[in-house]
């Protein structure tokens, strides 16, 4: 054994000889390569003619932004194959004339081949990359061989970048919500609503007051002032309430009005039945019978998601019933912000109920802002506390199927609702009741009936009608080449 | 002494030596210590299949509390320090921040200050009114972002996308199946929004439509249902790895 090992250790030196070895021919070859490769580059470069130059076609201020912004397009050079075996590129250049009268260029980016086109995006004057409004430009498209081989185009120019005040591009969308506003301006004084004019008076002041108030502050902290945005900071507040008083309320007010009056002022908007809610009092009813609390999840949503500010209104609704029953509510937060609007809303409903008294801020309190951690903490209160009923109304994610699991091996009678389409699986096979989207919405009109929640849910059904139409309409013109129609309707940002 | 309280014991006695004995099998090693303590957390969490039990609450009062200062810490440093300090003051931060301590003051950035000042009076018994203004400044301006935003997506998108040939056309002609799948997508969008008209009875024809709406849901549930399971047992994978693999080496990985 021991003859063996020695042999072994004697062909270790010889191994290592030769993977050294190895591996300096390797280095050697390597370097050669390196060496014959330059040399050859050196001697190719020099018998590449120089290709054909890029012709620019457009030089000219990008539509629809704030400015500081130039599109060019260029025809692509006829040596350009797009292959990138001898054009591998275009470098954009662009001039401006100095104070002395001179022009200045500068390489504002490099594009490779078989691309035509780049937007040459600046700041303002005081930015880190400034491309001012107003200021003459010219560009010129560098067709690129190697570092040494290029053409260039013709300088094209001048050409300014500038802001403009409408996107022409957004229409549909301002169509949209001039209709939606209208719809549900109209329907809220339909059933009965008032609408309040004294926003569009107050508003303005108040951005007028605010803009004041900065150039105030900068005047005297940094000694710049705008003379400019001083004065136009009323007109243009003025104009702007102006047109938030058309689209919101100036086209649908008088239609609702008269439709109100016609109807004698007796309207009821019909809000067909919803299982979910119709639940409610049967869940609050249970918890008060067997003398158990009830969990109400908001949720992962902020205070300002669609889906937590509907389950705002419904916790209102519980709340308000639960301080009528005497029962009690646990209102775990995952949002600091929502914690505290629902610690209001909570306190109105038991204000409403006449119990201000039975109200305890420690009904809705904060728990942590780590999606499981807030699920684990959540479960356990869940098997711990054993509530009769649990409501997860708002904005979920993964955590939608563990909540809800766990509340049905508690033994919890369930109601969820989220507008989360991939969770809204996970609460229909694990709850008793699901609210499904939109329901999720209506929802709040249904409980309350309030004239403005009823009006925006008969909006959005005209909404709805609109959309079908439109599709409708949209399917018909795709299936016969209408395309005009669908790019009349699509948004370009 | 109950013979309840002995188990209880004796089973904390067993999971501090089986701790012990795990640590001790990576050589006390500091990455030891913490491979076994993930493995053992895993395990308190899991024990939750069976039923509450002081282990679990362990692992989930740890995992609150450790995740509150974590994210309270996260707001501090990502959102208070370069969002408020380093634009009103920022030579302030230039020890932890030196990118941001060149730039200039915006002194804009005092209405979110005291807007978040306003917030902060809740704490005041009798200052709270005051917080409400600023909430209402935060839903307010947030929910009509929203409007266009969602307007945009759920609305003109939708419609947009929605306009597809209900004879779609290949090279080779007329796609059977291409065909047949655009007009599924535009009866399921069809039939998916009468269901959630909320203002008219789902009655007759309007009430057929409905209901093949809600099929059509259902359906689309389904599908969504089956396919996030598979990436949740991928999830249980990625644990199992872990407890067999990184902690038992039971696997290789």
């Amino acid at each position: 054994m021991n003859n063996f090992c020695k042999t072994r250790l004697k062909f270790l030196p010889i191994l290592i000889f030769l993977f050294l070895a190895g591996s300096l021919m390797a280095q050697t070859a390597e370097d050669t390569a390196e060496v014959l490769t330059e040399a050859d580059t050196a001697e190719m470069e020099p018998q590449l003619p120089p290709p054909a130059p890029a012709k620019i076609d457009s030089v000219k201020d990008t539509p629809n932004d704030r400015g500081h912004s130039i599109d060019l397009w260029w025809s692509l050079s006829p040596d350009d194959d797009g292959t990138g075996n001898y054009v591998t590129g275009y470098e954009i250049w662009r001039f401006e004339k100095t104070e002395t009268g001179e022009m200045d260029s500068v390489r504002r980016k490099s594009v490779p081949y078989a691309v035509g086109y780049f937007t040459d995006r600046g700041d303002k004057d005081n930015g880190q990359d400034p491309l001012p409004n107003g200021k003459d430009y010219w560009y010129r498209i560098r067709t690129i061989v190697s570092k040494t081989v290029y053409s260039d185009s013709e300088k094209f120019g001048p050409v300014q970048a500038e802001g403009q005040w409408y996107h022409t591009g957004k229409t549909p969308l301002a169509v949209a919500v001039l209709l939606f506003s209208t719809f549900t301006v109209a329907f809220i004084v339909i059933a009965g609503g008032s609408f309040d004019f004294k926003p569009f008076i107050i508003v303005p002041i108040i951005s007028v007051t605010f803009i004041w108030i900065r150039e105030i502050v900068l005047l005297l902290i940094s000694g710049s002032f705008s003379f400019q945005t001083f004065i136009l900071a009323v007109p243009f507040s003025a104009v702007g309430s102006l047109g938030l008083f058309i689209i919101a309320g100036g086209i649908g007010y008088p239609i609702g009005r008269y439709i109100h009056k016609q109807k004698g002022g007796k309207v009821d908007l019909y809000v067909r039945p919803l299982s979910g809610i119709n639940a409610v009092d049967e869940a609050i009813g249970r918890a008060t019978e067997m003398g158990k609390p009830i969990l109400y999840v908001l949720g992962l949503g902020t205070a300002a998601d669609i889906a937590t500010i509907c389950s705002f209104t419904v916790l209102g609704r519980v709340a308000k019933k639960v301080a009528e029953h005497q029962s009690s509510l646990i209102v775990p937060c995952y949002d600091p912000i929502v914690m505290t609007v629902a610690q209001e809303v909570v306190k109105n409903a038991y204000a409403e109920a006449g119990r201000p008294d039975t109200y305890d801020d420690d009904m809705v309190f904060f728990v942590t802002q780590s999606q499981f951690a807030y699920v684990a903490a959540v479960n356990g209160m869940m098997l711990r506390q054993l509530p009769a009923s649990n409501f997860y109304l708002g904005l979920f994610y993964a955590e939608s199927l563990l909540l809800a699991e766990t509340g049905s091996l508690a033994g919890s009678i369930q109601i969820a609702g989220t507008d989360q389409v991939a969770q809204l699986p996970f609460f229909i096979v694990a709850c008793d009741y699901t609210l499904i989207g939109e329901e999720l919405y209506a929802a709040s009109a249904y409980l309350s009936k309030e004239p403005i929640l009823l009006g925006s849910l008969k909006a959005e059904d005209w909404g709805k009608s609109i959309f079908i139409f439109l599709a409708i309409v949209g399917v018909i013109a795709a299936t016969f080449g209408w395309q005009n129609f669908i790019d009349w309707l699509a948004i370009r940002l | 002494m109950k013979t309840g309280r002995l188990v209880s014991i004796a089973i904390f006695i067993l999971v501090i030596a089986a701790f012990l004995f795990s640590w001790w099998r990576s050589d006390w090693s500091k990455s030891g210590l913490l491979v076994t303590t993930g493995a053992f957390l895993t395990l308190f969490i899991l024990s939750f299949l069976y039923k509450d039990n002081p282990y679990y609450k362990f692992a989930e009062h740890l995992f609150v509390g450790v995740s509150a200062a974590y994210w309270m810490m996260m707001s501090f440093w990502n959102i208070m320090v370069p969002n408020l300090v380093a634009k009103l003051y920022p030579s302030l931060v230039g020890g932890a921040l030196p990118a941001l301590a060149d730039k200039p003051p915006d002194y804009l950035f005092f209405i979110p200050m005291v807007l978040g000042i306003m917030l902060l009076m809740r704490l005041s018994p009798k200052g709270g009114w005051i917080s409400r203004w600023a909430l209402a400044f935060i839903v307010g301006t947030t929910a009509g972002l929203n409007l266009i935003r969602y307007l945009r997506s759920d609305f003109i998108r939708q419609i947009d996308n929605t306009m597809i040939p209900l004879v779609a056309q290949t090279d080779a002609g007329i796609s059977f199946w291409g065909s047949f799948s655009n007009i599924v997508i535009f009866i399921g969008v069809l039939c998916g929004l009468i269901y959630f008209f909320f203002s008219k009875e789902h009655k007759g024809l309007f009430g057929g439509a409905a209901r093949l709406g809600i099929w059509i849901l259902m359906l689309t549930f389904g599908a969504g249902f089956g396919y996030t399971v598979m990436a949740r047992i991928s999830l249980l994978a990625g644990r199992m790895s872990y407890l067999f693999g990184d902690w038992l080496r039971l696997i290789n990985q």
